[in-house]
């Protein structure tokens, strides 16, 4: 903190100073380890510099040294909130490696857990983000409630509420019975209404609207050319949803429709994730609907199960990507034909969709910021990985 | 719309849920959390925590013939094994040391996943905080036993699977066997029979 000089006389000669803040890394808005270094002219934000690394755990290389099942579990702790479609995309690029072919019905667990974790990601973050908005823990805690439900369908299915470590090269661990699907039919019966009066609670709200509209406004460009991908970029009324663009896993036998936002500010990000957990829920539906009988593993991968370590893909190198409730999650592999990946690196969403933090708070008070970067919806797991 | 009325309706879904958190079911909208070491919830069957090691009958008898698979394959390398001998350096089909690590281990399941001699299982237990991390969360060969009967307990579907899987499999190697035994008997006989004035020596191993 700079020293301030004060004159008594006429407030027009009043000297000022900027004045150095830093935000975080202990303070619970920024969402995990992260600080940010902002230098403020009275309330109003001149520069904010995000400082990164606290959570850094060597995930890539750690991944190097091993088989390439054990990094299974590691990529559940990239994004805590959304182990099932870290595996999903990690999964994807070593089956695009050893060109593994998925049964159909391990594709439909997958998208179906893929879709529940999207559910559990947007009510955690609108929770939070109100929170960040000073709605002390009441909308958190109605997200979390919602949110246990389905965790206790991953713990059912996958043995771990979070670390569910569930899919496999080929397929997934365990399948799911028919009394699993029963359940989450019923959670998709409740959940329209549960997100009717989580709107009804918010998506009017006078405060809301005014803290939130018109703030931290994400123009089209700037987020095409900084490559800010998932709901952010979908706020500012790009349409890029990976699931369409790339019609990975089997998402092009689904009906669902990409929501988009207009202006960009944190009000549509918000927005936007409530739209698209409904249309989760309809990817959901017909999931659970009309998913088939048959295998969960490809036959060529059950060997593999009990030795990760005899398991060597061909020379060669993959990248694939999902579209994680973040944004695109992609991983990219190279195998020297060994059994452990010669390289291997995450293109982390939080990541990049972070690196436009500055532009969004320039001009803006410092209050702002706070719900500015809940509204980018970040994980340290992911960020720093 | 007058200025106010979201909040109003806002406060109203509050009051809404304060009310019903009493009245309803868990899962219409009533308290679902529960006051926990009073109460507890029940445990799903596939919930893991930290691998235990298993044993027929009585502690002697593990199954685990320190074959180092789960070593080699836990991710963060938290299983340390050493193989026992007997008086004469020969080694035995058991492990002598067999150390867990419990402050590494991730409960990721692959030491299970990988085991190829049904030997090491997840456990349902998870109350196990400390606050000496050497004495108490490094786990050794004996703290880590625990009976085929408390598998049974904790995972019924699996521990059922795999006895029924055990089962078979031991039958087919008594069969096995015993159909190696017979062949072998019927060539010795056959070999009797094509000289028999030789003294009867005893046949070997018949
Ligand atoms: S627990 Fe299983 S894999 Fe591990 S050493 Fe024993 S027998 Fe081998
Ligand atoms: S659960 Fe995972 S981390 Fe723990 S001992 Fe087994 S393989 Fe290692």
């Amino acid at each position: 903190m700079t020293e301030k000089t004060f004159s008594l006389h006429g407030a027009g000669d009043m000297d000022t100073q900027t004045l150095e803040i830093n935000i975080g890394p202990q303070h619970p808005s920024t969402h995990g380890v992260f600080r940010m270094n902002v230098v403020l002219d009275g309330e109003t934000i001149v520069s904010l510099k995000p400082v990164m690394g606290y959570l850094h755990r060597n995930h890539e290389q750690i991944a190097e040294n091993m088989s390439y099942t054990g990094s299974m579990p590691y990529t559940d702790r990239l994004d805590y909130f959304n182990s099932m479609s870290n595996n999903f995309g990690y999964a994807m690029a070593v089956e695009k490696l050893a060109n593994i072919e998925v049964p159909e019905r391990a594709h439909y667990i997958r998208i179906i857990m893929a879709e529940l974790t999207r559910l559990v990601n947007h009510v955690s973050v609108i929770g939070f983000l109100l929170n960040d908005l000073g709605a002390f823990f009441t909308p958190v805690l109605y997200a979390f409630r919602e949110r246990e439900k389905i965790l206790d369908i991953f713990e059912e299915v996958a043995g771990a509420r979070m670390m569910c470590n569930y899919l496999r090269f080929g397929g997934v661990k365990y399948d799911l019975s028919p009394e699993v699907l029963a359940r989450i039919a019923g959670i998709l019966k409740k959940f329209p209404k549960f997100l009717e009066e989580f709107e009804t609670l918010l998506t009017k709200n006078e405060i809301l609207c005014m803290r939130c509209q018109n703030v931290g406004v994400l123009p089209a460009e700037l987020a095409v050319s900084a490559s800010v991908t998932g709901p952010m970029l979908r706020a500012s009324g790009v349409n890029y949803d990976i699931r369409k663009a790339d019609n990975y896993s089997l998402y092009e036998r689904f009906k669902f429709r990409v929501p988009l936002g207009q202006k960009g500010d944190v009000y549509d990000r918000y927005y936007v994730r409530i739209l698209e957990m409904r249309e989760s829920l309809k990817i959901l539906e017909q999931a659970v609907k009309e998913i088939p009988a048959g295998d969960i593993m490809s036959k060529k991968m059950v060997p593999f199960l009990k030795s990760p370590r005899n398991f060597k893909p061909p020379v060669g190198e993959a990248y694939a990507r999902v579209e994680a409730p973040k944004g695109e999650l992609g991983y990219y592999v190279v195998s020297d034909g060994t059994a452990q990946p010669w390289r291997y690196h995450v293109r982390a969403p939080s990541f990049i969709n972070l690196t436009i933090l500055e532009d969004l708070c320039i001009g803006q008070k410092v209050a702002d910021a706070i719900i500015i970067l809940g509204s980018v919806d970040i994980v340290l797991g992911e960020l720093d990985r | 719309m007058i200025f106010g009325t979201g909040i109003l309706q806002g406060l109203m879904v509050t009051l809404k849920n304060f009310v019903t958190s009493y009245f309803k079911a868990p899962d219409e909208g009533g308290i679902f959390t529960v006051e926990y070491p009073e109460k507890r919830l029940p445990e799903k069957e596939r919930f893991r925590n930290f691998p235990f090691l298993l044993y027929d009958k009585n502690p002697e008898n593990l199954r685990c013939v320190a074959c180092d698979i789960c070593a080699k394959e836990c991710p963060p390398k938290c299983i340390y094994i050493v193989r026992e001998f007997d008086k004469d350096g020969k080694p035995l089909k058991r492990p002598a040391v067999f150390d867990i690590d419990f402050t590494v281990c991730m409960n990721c399941g692959i030491c299970e996943e990988a085991c190829p001699f049904d030997a090491i299982y997840m456990d349902h237990e998870f109350e196990i905080a400390s606050a000496d991390r050497h004495a108490k969360l490094l786990y050794h060969r004996d703290d880590l036993l625990k009976s085929n009967e408390y598998f049974h307990k904790i995972r019924p579907t699996d521990a059922s699977a795999i006895d029924a899987r055990r089962r078979e499999a031991e039958e087919k190697k008594k069969a096995a066997e015993a159909a190696a035994l017979a062949a072998q008997k019927a060539k010795e006989a056959a070999a009797a029979q094509a000289k028999p004035p030789e003294p009867p020596k005893p046949a070997a191993g018949a």
